[in-house]
């Protein structure tokens, strides 16, 4: 079918009929675009401002910025944040990685169908249920223990990553050639160093993507972590809804640059990933 | 290529045994290796994600606690009190005014939410999905890149542009045309302009997925038999990449249906959605059986849209493969 994508079947140029044209439809794309982007540059653009206000612009600083550091709530939130996110995205990727190994490239077994709905579930059931569920459920466990840490949010966090971090994996095992392994083990390789030596170094990209998808969207969880955490333990986006109740500053327009830029960056390298996948 | 060929041990298993015997055994290996593999995921998925819901099933049948919590005794009141209030007077039933206000208000704006989305989304999908293979990914990643920004940050863009001080209502009151600023923060319409932009994406992504296997020499065909464009809209693109659409919505109606965040920066205090009428009942409410009743109908409510989802996804598929 990839024939039939390829420009060939379209008219010359310079000839008023184009068969994939529908009238109005590239205006409303090229709108769609402009409106997905648009909103976003007053954000970062009022978190250079000089003044005070998110209505008028009084020159560029740095202060927004400065101050959002200096900040010991946000720094802690900060650190909080990155700590989340990489051990979630670390055991979510492991776990996940572990699974997709023993759900593809198998017979169908009996219970597969069930597996794939319990991976899938975070995505499936609205965060807000999963949310209070998890509130219910730890408010009993903290009650009994007095544990408050912070392993209740990891465990959160671990779980709704996992099939994040699963599909890319399971989709890159998919489109793995088999012929690689059989040969490692017809050259009296131990299941192990067949694993180690061609499996493993065969699936990294897939490994190396669904970690940092896992990352971002640890990073960027409002709902769960909002009704998990125990007092004190905000994260950046917590830390910021709650300042959306008080007087708010361009300070948060400083946090949610830096977030969008990150966010931004580990999607282009999650991209460029992919694409050498292919 | 043979299933047991597939683990690397059984090439350097023991020659002597039966062919049989080690295809057997070989399988039996698989297996456990399966298991033992996909267990721990599942593992945490049943304390973090699957096993908390049942909890809350269990929560659902208890009466409430004075001060949030449960106590231990069986009660019908919070299912009873997702629809019903009892009078605190006179102890009579009548039908829960503000709690079917907001559950209506949920359903209407997801519905415009995805219609919108819809009318916005499947125009840019065709856009993309027609553009030369080269230009394509770029497009694809422009769309992607907001699919992966904070969604609290981009309900928060939106707020500081529509708000009395915001860019709008300041560009119209600089030109003269608005005397008072528009009141567009806390409405309605502004959860649903919230929801639209937040999953657009959503929408797109799918389409696009069903729309790039589209034979565009069916498209040809159509014209040849002098089918007008609209015609070849509705009966030719539409019907084979109704997959995709029906993906989207489902994508776009679960999460507006159970929106939490938007609802609460955009719609302020008084336009509750049903996740800000959940999380309610867990802090001033104090009413956590009813907050978990009310979770389970949000949830039943989802199953069946996935439900609807899977038997027309399988009916179109049978339909045309």
């Amino acid at each position: 079918m990839a024939e039939a994508n390829l420009p060939t079947s379209r008219p010359p140029s310079g000839r008023p009929f184009s068969i994939r044209s529908q009238p109005g439809f590239a205006t409303l794309a090229i709108l769609c675009f402009v409106l997905l982007y648009a909103p976003l540059l007053p954000l970062v653009v009022y978190s250079f401002n000089a003044g005070d206000s998110l209505a008028y612009f009084e020159g560029l600083s740095w202060r927004w910025y400065v101050s959002a550091w200096d900040n010991k709530l946000v720094q802690d939130a900060a650190i909080r944040s990155l700590i989340l996110a990489a051990s979630a995205s670390l055991f979510a990727t492991i776990l996940a990685t572990m699974a997709a190994l023993g759900t593809t490239r198998t017979r169908s077994y009996r219970g597969q169908t069930l597996i794939y709905a319990l991976i899938n579930q975070p995505l499936m059931v609205p965060e807000i249920v999963t949310a209070v569920a998890l509130l219910i459920m730890f408010a009993a466990i903290k009650a009994a223990t007095n544990y408050h840490g912070l392993a209740y949010l990891i465990i959160a966090h671990t779980a709704f990553c996992i099939p994040f971090a699963y599909l890319p994996i399971r989709a890159r095992l998919e489109g793995m050639d088999l012929s690689l392994e059989t040969a490692a083990a017809d050259l009296y390789a131990t299941p192990w160093q067949a694993f180690r030596r061609v499996t493993l170094p065969l699936m990294w990209p897939g490994i190396l993507a669904g970690a940092m998808l896992a990352f971002v969207i640890s990073l960027d969880d409002v709902v769960i972590t909002e009704f998990v955490k125990s007092s004190g333990q905000d994260t950046l986006p917590t830390y910021m809804l709650g300042q959306l109740r008080r007087v708010i500053t361009p300070e948060v327009n400083a946090i949610s640059s830096v977030l969008l830029a990150i966010s931004v960056v580990v999607v282009t390298i999650f991209f460029f990933l992919n694409r050498k996948m292919r | 290529m043979s299933a047991g060929s597939q683990i690397p041990a059984d090439s350097a298993a023991p020659a002597g045994k039966a062919p049989g015997m080690q295809a057997e055994a070989a399988r039996r290996a698989d297996v456990r290796r399966n298991i033992l593999l996909t267990t721990p995921a599942l593992i945490v998925l049943f304390f973090a994600a699957s096993g908390p819901l049942l909890i809350m099933l269990v929560y659902s049948f208890l009466r409430p606690g004075d001060y949030g919590g449960v106590q231990w005794t069986f009660a019908t009141d919070g299912w009873a009190s997702v629809f019903l209030q009892r009078d605190i007077f006179d102890d009579t039933l009548s039908v829960a005014d503000a709690h079917l206000s907001i559950f209506w208000r949920s359903v209407k704006l997801s519905i415009l939410t995805t219609f919108t989305a819809l009318v916005l989304g499947f125009p840019t999908a065709y856009f993309i999905a027609t553009r030369p293979v080269e230009s394509r990914n770029l497009w694809l990643f422009l769309i992607t890149i907001p699919f992966w920004t904070n969604l609290l940050i981009r309900t928060f863009a939106i707020m500081e542009v529509i708000r009395n001080q915001g860019l709008i209502n300041n560009i119209l009151t600089g030109l003269g045309l608005i005397d008072e600023p528009i009141q567009m923060l806390f409405t309605d319409f502004a959860i649903m302009l919230g929801m639209t932009y937040v999953y657009l994406p959503l929408m797109v992504l799918p389409i696009y997925a069903s729309m790039e296997k589209f034979d565009f020499r069916l498209v040809e065909a159509g014209y040849d038999l002098y089918a007008t464009r609209l015609r070849v809209l509705r009966r030719i693109i539409l019907p084979l990449v109704k997959p995709g659409v029906v993906a989207g919505s489902i994508l776009v109606f679960i999460p507006s249906l159970g929106a939490y965040v938007t609802p609460r920066v955009l719609g302020g205090g008084k336009n509750m959605m049903l996740g800000n009428l959940i999380s309610l009942q867990f802090g001033q409410g104090r009413n956590w059986p009813l907050g978990a009743a009310l979770s389970l109908t949000l949830l039943l409510i989802v199953m069946v849209a996935l439900l609807y989802y899977v038997r027309s996804v399988g009916k179109a598929e049978s339909h045309h493969g």
